[in-house]
């Protein structure tokens, strides 16, 4: 490799790491209230959590209906993008992620800094609020009902 | 006869000319891809993502807002009312419609109004009361929404515009709940 070639690569490695690590800081939770990375996520009350998702989750979700955003019964433990007949952003529906408490509480902090492009820009800044919803997210409140008594949509 | 030394200098002034050249045209060659140019187009899908929610979010309050008009439980002073709600909820939807069309983006579509009936449920409302109560609980969580959203948000313009549609959203829920008999809130930081 000539010098001159070799000086052009080494240029464009340069630019590319910069960019690459530019693009990893902002990818980085940065809003207040974030956990520190490996936290374990706080103990949830889901009766309080319940009446915090009416007020701040219902204005775009129901546990039963897919409305601005997608239906939430069942949502503890479901790939992400995985309700039939609601059109996700393809960020969200190729993100691989499968809701648990952890990633809950990281999409609650900053959804935006967990999946890039998503539509979902809501964020429940208190830790204690998000462990509260998640909590109720996880509760037999909000797990699939046998087919029976599911309503039909 | 040429000076080795003189030679070998010009060959390496011209391999620092090719060196130059090489990154300027690697640059030429990324264009639109260039770091500041990416993150920008980056920025602006994301916010065209979440001003659409918004959009969606307008939609279906206006739907309410018609559903609501359209069920004959009104009283007239209600209903008039109703109806100036609706027609902020409109101009909250063309003020995001606009935004998102000057990010090259497309306003996402309202859907029909029996698909909103529902997904709100609205077969289920019997009385006044009930149809207040739902929109209070719409302006309340819209309120909040608002609030929530603008952290995500990336341009400076759009947060304004979020938190004055979040005041717009206090107001319509603290006339519905003064309508409905609620007590006044105790504690300052009443949304958000």
């Amino acid at each position: 490799m000539t010098p001159s070639r070799y000086a052009s690569v080494v240029f464009v490695a340069a630019l590319m790491t910069c960019w690459s690590a530019a693009r990893d800081a902002e990818a980085a939770p940065s809003a207040p209230g974030a956990a520190p990375p490996g936290a374990a996520p706080l103990p949830g009350d889901n009766r309080r959590g319940a009446a915090l998702y009416e007020s701040r989750c219902s204005a775009c979700h129901s546990l039963d209906a897919s409305r601005i955003g997608p239906s939430h019964r069942g949502v503890f433990g479901r790939r992400a993008g995985a309700v039939p007949g609601f059109a996700y952003t393809p960020a969200l529906a190729r993100s691989g992620l499968t809701w648990t408490a952890a990633n809950l509480d990281r999409w609650l902090t900053a959804p935006t800094s967990l999946v890039k492009g998503t539509a979902m820009g809501f964020r429940l800044s208190a830790p204690q609020d998000r462990a509260d919803v998640i909590a109720y997210l996880a509760s037999p409140a909000v797990t699939p009902r046998p087919p029976s008594t599911a309503r039909r949509r | 006869m040429p000076d080795p030394s003189r030679t070998l200098d010009r060959r390496a002034a011209l391999g620092l000319g090719a060196t130059t050249l090489s990154a300027a045209g690697v640059l030429a060659v990324l264009g639109a891809a260039t770091p500041r140019n990416a993150f920008a187009a980056a920025a602006s899908d994301q916010d065209v993502a979440l001003l659409n929610a918004a959009i969606a979010l307008e939609h279906e309050g206006i739907a309410a807002y018609q559903l609501g008009a359209e069920s004959g439980l009104l009283t007239p002073d209600v209903l008039k009312t109703a109806v100036t709600f609706q027609g902020h909820h409109n101009q909250h939807r063309d003020e995001l419609a606009a935004a998102v069309r000057r990010l090259g983006g497309q306003p996402v579509a309202a859907k029909s109004l029996g698909a909103y009936a529902a997904d709100l449920g609205a077969a289920s409302l019997k009385d006044q009361t009930g149809v207040l109560k739902l929109a209070l609980k719409l302006e309340r969580g819209a309120a909040h929404a608002y609030l929530g959203l603008i952290p995500s948000l990336t341009q400076t313009d759009f947060h304004v515009l979020a938190a004055r549609m979040a005041g717009d959203e206090a107001f319509h829920a603290a006339t519905l709940g003064n309508a409905l008999g609620e007590a006044i809130p105790q504690k300052a930081l009443i949304f958000g």
